[in-house]
């Protein structure tokens, strides 16, 4: 039975999800903030890989969520549909359905090799030195994608909805709260079985002790690339299911603000956490939406939240701790490794 | 049959020589001292062994090997481990988990086999762990496999680095001043500690200590340097009156 709980408990949550939104009981609006719920927690998580496990200061994450967003786009576009850029669907549409994951994990390879070519140079340093690369990586990649006039440039880039209606003519269920469920769940697995491998124990001894976790056989140079690349590749897949949730991607919506937006959600959740990076991408993308009306103020609200919490709680709502440390009942009655 | 050699060792820090052409060769199943007085250089010697630090002249050849060029992590899968002066255990995660992560060297398994949980995978993490267990077994610390170093007493933290160390079957132990901050009930049990190890598992010992009780009673052969140089080596009787040593430690009497 404990084996079973949280898979039932996930199947249950979709079918609920897909069933609401099957019979219009929650409308378009509130089906984009789940998705943005769904593809939050990718993006929290995933970062919360280089901050909160290894220790680093990745400021940069929304580059390699504009790599992922703009390659599966450009891709889905393309081999599903008619546009203008592209002309005729390289594939027939009917495979939309079918191509749309695999997409969506081109997506993620080419966010993750994005990551490989930042990391390279950029792990010979360390703290503050290493934010500032990730923050230029960001910029390097939003002006790269502005420089290219086939993709849109500064216009942006469109045409994602005509393969969600690609994808609806196979089956009309809601397709991306199907696959942001899936992937979402897929990203926290990957990350909890790497975290809980031994393998990835020598992350946690690279934040706690480089140099000891060298002489201790730990190859703390590859481990610190690979895991960049899984956090990367990750935000890659999560930029595709934000390009696919809005229909449409433009460079600015990556810009530095997008990359506060992940840090805020991993200070928020805890360092390390992976309960609670979830939990804050949930907390935070209600917050959002919430602060809506304020507009622009609404940047003034949430870094002054962040203050607060470094000044009350710094270690964030978790703290390095996952639901089972703080609830160790829970145990009883889930099993997730 | 050598298992460690030394020759001609000299590490320059931008025109500071730390080591000078230091010549010391360690045989399989040894269990040899390295002393001097503060800053002699000692640290510096075990830096360069573990690969740590690159020499900038000579070399160290291990079981016929040159380690030239090998990283730390390298070094150490080759069979050389080591602690620290100043404990650096993984102070947030279990004894268990520190025992767990020095065994990085052969975990046998990719990342593939990670994500997927392959038959494999799961052997091997199996495997890891029982053997971790059981040596925290052997060393009678197995009830404090989920405690965190840091609550551990200062004792123990030492016994627990020296455990994580043996961890990977080394054949040389590097112990890098194990009694330092030691009260000296506890520096009578790290001698027979150290002793029960050095008799137990099949290795060579390599001790950086400033007591001279636990050099003396331990080390076979004890190796002196000051600034870089080595001004002496012998048994310990030989060490305790040679002329040179003490002057080293007590300076000359003639002003």
């Amino acid at each position: 039975m404990k084996r079973f709980s949280v898979p039932i408990l996930l199947v249950v949550l979709l079918t609920t999800l897909m069933g609401l939104a099957w019979f219009e009981v929650i409308d378009l609006y509130i089906q984009t903030i789940v998705l943005f719920m769904g593809i939050n927690i990718i993006t929290s998580t995933s970062l919360n890989l280089v901050n909160g496990n290894m220790g680093e200061f990745s400021c940069g994450h929304a580059g390699f969520i504009a790599v992922g967003a703009y390659v599966s786009s450009i891709l889905s576009v393309a081999l599903f549909t008619k546009s203008r850029a592209f002309g005729a669907p390289l594939l027939p549409p009917e495979l939309a359905a079918y191509g749309f994951p695999l997409v969506l994990i081109i997506g993620g390879l080419a966010a993750a090799l994005t990551g490989l070519l930042v990391a390279l140079p950029s792990f010979r340093t360390r703290d503050d030195y290493l934010a500032i690369i990730t923050i230029a990586a960001n910029y390097i990649i939003i002006s790269t994608i502005i420089n290219i006039d086939t993709i849109g440039g500064a216009r942006g880039f469109m045409g994602m909805k005509r393969v969600i209606f690609a994808m609806e003519k196979c089956a009309e269920i809601p397709w991306m709260i199907l696959w942001v469920f899936i992937f979402m769940v897929i990203s926290v697995i990957i990350i909890r079985r790497y975290m809980s491998s031994t393998y990835g124990k020598g992350v946690e001894a690279i934040r706690q002790d480089e140099v000891a976790a060298e002489i201790m056989s730990v190859n703390t140079n590859r481990i610190k690339l690979v895991t960049f690349m899984i956090s990367s590749g990750l935000a890659g897949v999560a930029g595709g299911l934000y390009a696919h949730t809005v229909g449409y991607v433009n460079p600015k919506s990556f810009d530095l603000l997008k990359s506060t937006e992940a840090l805020v959600m991993v200070y928020l959740g805890g360092m390390g956490s992976i309960s609670g990076s979830i939990i804050a991408a949930v907390v935070f993308t209600l917050m959002l939406e919430l602060l809506r009306p304020l507009q622009i103020i609404k940047w003034v609200a949430i870094p002054l939240l962040l203050i607060i919490i470094m000044q009350f709680r710094p270690e964030g709502i978790m703290g390095h701790r996952e639901l089972s440390d703080i609830f160790p009942r829970l145990k009883k009655f889930y099993k997730f490794k | 049959m050598t298992l460690l050699e030394i020759k001609d060792l000299t590490q320059l820090f931008s025109g500071l020589c730390a080591v000078s052409e230091l010549n010391l060769s360690l045989g399989e199943s040894e269990l040899i001292g390295l002393i001097g007085p503060n800053g002699a250089g000692k640290t510096t010697v075990f830096n360069l062994a573990s690969g740590f630090y690159q020499p900038t002249h000579g070399e160290i050849i291990f079981q016929g090997r040159n380690l030239a060029g090998l990283k730390p992590h390298q070094v150490s899968a080759l069979g050389i481990a080591r602690t620290f002066q100043n404990i650096r255990l993984w102070k947030e995660m279990s004894v268990l988990d520190n025992i767990l992560v020095a065994q990085h060297f052969q975990l046998g398994y990719g990342l593939g086999g990670l994500f997927f949980r392959t038959p494999r995978y799961l052997k091997r993490e199996r495997d890891i762990r029982h053997k971790a267990l059981e040596l925290l077994e052997i060393f009678k610390i197995d009830k404090f496999a989920d405690e965190k170093p840091g609550n551990l007493p200062y004792g123990m933290q030492r016994k627990v680095e020296i455990v994580r160390a043996l961890s990977s079957g080394p054949k040389l132990l590097l112990l890098d001043e194990p009694a330092a901050g030691l009260q000296s009930t506890d520096v009578t049990e790290l001698i027979t500690l150290i002793q029960w190890v050095y008799d137990q598992f099949n290795l060579s010992i390599w001790m950086i200590e400033h007591q001279m009780k636990v050099v003396m009673s331990l080390c076979s052969r004890i190796a002196v340097i000051d600034f870089g140089r080595l001004i002496a080596s012998g048994t310990p009787s030989e060490i305790q009156n040679s002329p040179e040593v003490i002057k080293a430690y007590l300076g000359d009497d003639q002003l």
